[in-house]
């Protein structure tokens, strides 16, 4: 291991161009505050890549994400462990077991070396909780002006048995589709820190690995047609897109959707529908009828899944609408987001 | 017209604000349009002002009248 | 949520919808418009329709402040932003709305104006304090549920001797629009008028009484919720039966006869009523919107900036002004849900979530299938 001549100032030190240069200022950063914080046998090697065993039998999964939040950090979370659990989610709802990531930061100049490490050691921490380690990554630096803050992609490997067969094209009618838990915790987790829309409130973002308890969901030997994590656009538009490449429609029961009362509340005030409001930590599931109780039951018997619901049914629908029996006994679609969600004043 | 929502003051602030709760969730708005508000007293928020007292008594009857005409007999003309 | 829940109560709404099936006769036709935006919203977001019976009908009022905005005003909060270099603040509802040279204050963000998104006039006063050097302009639209904030904004402006501070006033009155459907040339059945609610909390229901008395028409001012909703509904169906044309409270936990003096005189201290001012949908109207009063002209952008107001047509297809009148459907205009979509507006009535048109197209399509 090489000495510095002076250890990295996480107190008062900021992200300079040279930490992106390649020179030895970079190589200190990634020595002294990814690597030694993210911790593992690929990293600590310090080669361009990582050497990874080939799989056995199954086929690869390979996912990526940015993750570009503002505020970095929020109730709950941070943009660090957003960045580990949005790319393993995303190999696991495939069905795969994720099994390696990589990590690539864009910093921006001037951006505060102690919250860099705040948010590395976030990442180190959801990473190891979830048994999942970043062994590879890369570090670029640009112009004061020129990013907010940080950005970074994750990308995720995983290995799917040859039996499973999810896909957002499986759904059939008939099927059942169930929620994890409450919706639209994470988006207004973040809205609460927004200036002028900012509100006070014990929201947390519900940001989680969900690998475990999609293999909880594998284990109850339910049906599974499909899994999806509802993040950004929120349930609806996942839904809607779920409909639209089976080619069918959805009936969902307004009383049976899990919503937080303060998500809720906060969602009134601002004028925002709580359907479309971002989760990072949630899944949708779809199975066969008949393995709809036995899929709620091992969703719920999961830390994760306390508050699941089976919330609608699939049928057949040449226009794909996705419909709601509101709480009033009336019908209304629940239709694809449009451009971003705007808080209304009428 | 427009979106308003009934909230409760919890906190009389400065420069004539109040903090607000619904359900847990609260919101500094501002009194410059009412007067007379007290601590758990109930108003119409919009854009960040209250407009007006929500009166509960009133809430409460037609809440009652809601209820009752619910329960009317097929029977009965209603005229 | 106290106040809120219980008025969206499943089993009461069947006991109201039973009351109204009970009640309208099946001999006749009931048309009712509700006037106010955010009526609209509930009863498509609620599905509120569906617990109607067939002979009772919803009309959709110009009652939404986007809808009636006409382009040539958004033209000239973007012209604010992009010419004028100020930092222009606006509600998010009107941040889609399509004006000329296919910007909208959302594209023209996107292309370099410093345009925000406040949730309140007190923030835009807030960011005009927090930059001395940069100029800060308000785009205050709305009814006048959202005129008296604006006043406080102003008054709090001239106190805190703010002077990068303005507001682009393109704020409107309730009473003319709605003469201006009762007095419409083309005869269409509305028996009654659904009022709206929180504009009513400030004007009181007094203002609803001339349309009583002269046109014959009853109103029935509504809470919020879809119960108050089915309830307004329910005593219009009555004084329909009864021949009766009267102004009637049915949001009694927020609005009396006189409203909230203490805004009214606001309003009237920084406001003066416009001679004229052209509404989307509703042609010129005379003494229908307001411009801030000679004591207030420092903080009037458009005397500020020079911005004039240059009326722009519509698209030749958009059928906004007929379906703000409630003389079409959204399914009567050529462009609904083909090129006018809401990720493709090409009239307001398609960006609001009030707007008649994105109402339907957004909750209630399915009916069309």
């Amino acid at each position: 291991m090489r000495d510095y001549s002076r250890p990295l100032d996480l107190k008062n030190g900021r992200v300079e161009m040279a930490h992106g240069a390649g020179g030895r200022a970079m190589a200190h950063l990634i020595e002294a505050l990814f690597a030694r914080r993210l911790d593992n046998e690929w990293l600590a090697q310090g080669d361009d890549g990582a050497v990874l065993p080939a799989p056995g039998a199954g086929r690869l999964v390979m996912a990526t994400d940015s993750h570009v939040v503002s505020p970095l950090f929020f109730p709950g979370g941070d943009i660090g462990c957003l960045a580990v659990h949005g790319t393993i989610n995303d190999v696991a709802v495939m069905g795969a077991r994720p099994l390696w990531l990589s990590a690539a930061f864009i910093l921006e100049e001037g951006f505060p070396l102690g919250d860099l490490a705040r948010i590395v050691d976030s990442m180190a921490l959801a990473a190891k909780e979830a048994g999942v380690p970043v062994v590879t990554g890369d570090t670029k630096v640009v112009e004061r002006g020129k990013g907010d803050g940080v950005f970074i992609t994750t990308t995720g490997v995983g290995i799917l048995p040859a039996a499973r067969e999810l896909s957002g094209r499986r759904a059939r009618p008939g099927d059942a589709i169930l929620v994890s838990g409450t919706l639209g915790d994470h988006g207004m987790a973040i809205m609460a820190g927004r200036d002028s829309l900012g509100f006070e409130s014990p929201i947390l973002s519900d940001t989680a690995a969900l690998h475990g308890l999609i293999d909880a969901l594998h284990e109850c030997g339910a049906e599974l047609h499909v899994l999806r994590d509802p993040t950004r656009g929120g349930l609806a538009t996942t839904l809607n897109e779920i409909a639209r490449q089976s080619g069918v429609g959805m009936l969902l029961q307004e009383k049976a959707m899990p919503i937080n009362p303060l998500v809720a509340a906060a969602c009134e005030f601002l004028g925002l529908d709580p359907l479309y409001v971002a989760n990072e930590g949630k899944l949708v599931a779809i199975c066969a009828e008949n393995d709809a109780l036995a899929l709620l039951a091992a969703l719920r018997a999961h830390p994760l899944g306390v508050h699941a619901a089976i919330i609608g049914s699939v049928h057949e629908d040449p226009n794909h609408f996705v419909q709601m029996a509101t709480t009033l006994g009336g019908k209304r679609i629940v239709d694809w987001l449009t451009g971003d969600q705007l808080p209304r004043i009428c | 017209m427009c979106l308003a929502i009934p909230a409760q003051v919890v906190e009389l602030r400065a420069g004539d604000n109040a903090l607000v709760d619904l359900a847990g969730v609260r919101k500094e708005i501002s009194l410059a349009l009412v007067d007379g508000i007290a601590v758990g007293d109930y108003v119409i928020v919009h854009v960040g002002y209250a407009l007006n007292k929500l009166d509960p008594e009133e809430a409460a009857k037609t809440l009652a009248l809601f209820a009752e005409i619910g329960q009317f007999d097929a029977g009965q003309m209603v005229h | 949520m106290k106040y809120i829940d219980e008025f969206r109560d499943g089993e009461l709404a069947r006991g109201l919808s039973e009351a109204i099936r009970r009640e309208a006769r099946p001999d006749r036709r009931y048309h009712f418009m509700e006037f106010c935006g955010g009526h609209t919203h509930a009863i498509s977001r609620y599905g509120v329709a569906d617990l109607l019976p067939d002979n009772v009908e919803m009309i959709h009022g110009p009652g939404c402040p986007v809808c009636v905005l006409p382009i040539g005003r958004v033209d000239q909060a973007i012209r604010l932003a992009l010419d004028n270099d100020v930092i222009l603040c606006a509600y998010g509802d009107c941040l889609r709305v399509p004006a000329s040279g296919g910007l909208s204050l959302l594209r023209a963000k996107a292309s370099g104006g410093d345009i925000r998104m406040v949730y309140s006039s007190a923030d835009a006063v807030e960011l005009a304090r927090q930059h001395p050097d940069r100029q800060v302009a308000f785009f205050a639209i709305g009814f006048e549920t959202t005129t008296p904030p604006t006043a406080v904004a102003i008054k709090q402006a001239l106190a805190l001797g703010l002077k990068n501070f303005s507001v682009l006033c393109c704020h409107v009155l309730t009473p003319p629009a709605m003469m201006a459907i009762l007095n419409a040339p083309e005869r269409i059945a509305i028996e009654g008028f659904v009022g709206p609610a929180h504009v009513s909390t400030v004007i009181g229901s007094r203002p609803y009484e001339p349309f009583a008395q002269q046109y014959g028409k009853p109103v029935v001012i509504a809470g919020f919720e879809p119960l108050d909703v089915l309830q307004a509904i329910r005593m219009l169906v009555r004084q329909v039966n009864d021949g009766r044309a009267e102004v009637e409270n049915e949001f009694t936990r927020a609005v009396d006869r006189d409203g909230n003096r203490k805004a009214q005189a606001l309003v009237d201290e920084v406001f003066e009523l416009r001679e004229i001012f052209e509404w989307r949908g509703l042609g010129v109207l005379p003494n229908s919107a307001l411009r801030l009063r000679p004591a207030f002209a420092e903080f009037d952008a458009e005397l500020r900036f020079g911005s004039a107001y240059q009326p722009v047509d519509d698209h030749k297809s958009c059928e906004c002004a007929a379906i703000l009148r409630g003389l079409k459907r959204p399914t009567e205009c050529k462009l609904f849900g083909n090129v006018c979509t809401p990720e493709n507006p090409v009239g307001s009535c398609m960006v609001s979530s009030e707007g008649a048109c994105a109402a339907h197209y957004t909750y209630g399509r399915y009916r069309d299938a």
